[in-house]
């Protein structure tokens, strides 16, 4: 069965979409992400959409759903990468992906990771933990 | 309004959608639409076959190039042999679903095409035809 690889980066977990998803594939991605999260205790997730070209009702939602199930799980979820025409889409279609973290590339979205689990790292001087 | 030129797809299960989007793409890259406009109309046309395997158990969807004014446009006419829809208004309400979806298929699809068209008959099947055109707003 096909799948999309999920990497572990240190403390993060990051996704590159590079194929258009149809639903069942959508949904392994969502459980075998959850899994992860769970398996390898990371604290945040990083899905790189920037090679897919369509995001729609569904898609959407399953983004959402990792946001969420991450968040209960102690991990922070952070979207990158989506094209222009695709936001220009979802806002038209009537989907505002709340609840999910955005970024505009890689780089930045490692950043804002960085940050958010940074605040909960520090230690009594304020200082972040050396993997950071 | 013209029929330029007309193919038909079937659908029946998921992996036929990829092929899908992808032949609306050429045919929209063909008459030289914008990248936004390719954008919204597949994503429209993701939503319509998925209500289409969902709901109506697959059917065929028909990917035609047309022109009205000299102005070129896809055309694209989604034919189930489902349950039907028994109650239309509803169906094109946001957020309404019977399903355990957002409710957005129906009413965003409409959103993002220039002309939407919805027939149903309970117990016949369901057929939806929308129009995106190169230049259309």
């Amino acid at each position: 069965m096909e799948r999309i690889p999920i990497l572990k980066m240190g403390p993060f977990l990051l996704v590159t979409i590079q194929v258009d998803l149809y639903d069942r594939l959508a949904l392994t991605l969502e459980n075998d992400l959850i899994n992860m999260v769970s398996k390898t205790e990371a604290k945040g997730v990083l899905i790189d959409i920037s090679a897919v070209s369509i995001v729609d009702s569904f898609m959407g939602r399953i983004l959402g759903n990792i946001a969420s199930m991450s968040k209960i799980m102690d991990a922070t979820t952070v979207v990158v990468g989506m094209q222009p025409a695709v936001a220009i889409t979802l806002v038209e279609l009537g989907l505002t992906l709340s609840g999910v973290y955005t970024a505009l590339d890689v780089e930045q979205g490692m950043e804002l990771l960085r940050d958010k689990i940074g605040h909960l790292e520090k230690d009594e001087e304020g200082l972040y933990d050396s993997f950071i | 309004m013209i029929v330029l030129s007309k193919e038909k797809l079937p659908i029946q299960k998921e992996q036929d959608v990829v092929l899908f989007r992808n032949r609306i793409k050429e045919l929209a890259t063909k008459i030289g639409m914008s990248l936004v406009n390719q954008t919204k109309l597949i994503t429209a046309a993701s939503e319509l076959v998925r209500n289409m395997l969902r709901y109506g158990g697959g059917g065929v969807t028909q990917l035609e190039i047309v022109s009205r004014n000299s102005m070129p446009g896809v055309r694209l006419i989604f034919t189930d042999k489902g349950p039907g829809i028994s109650d239309i208004t509803l169906a094109m309400k946001d957020g309404y679903s019977t399903g355990k979806s957002l409710g957005l298929g129906l009413p965003g699809a409409k959103r993002l095409v220039n002309e939407f068209d919805l027939k149903s008959e309970p117990g016949q099947g369901t057929t939806v035809t929308v129009i995106r055109w190169k230049n259309g707003l």
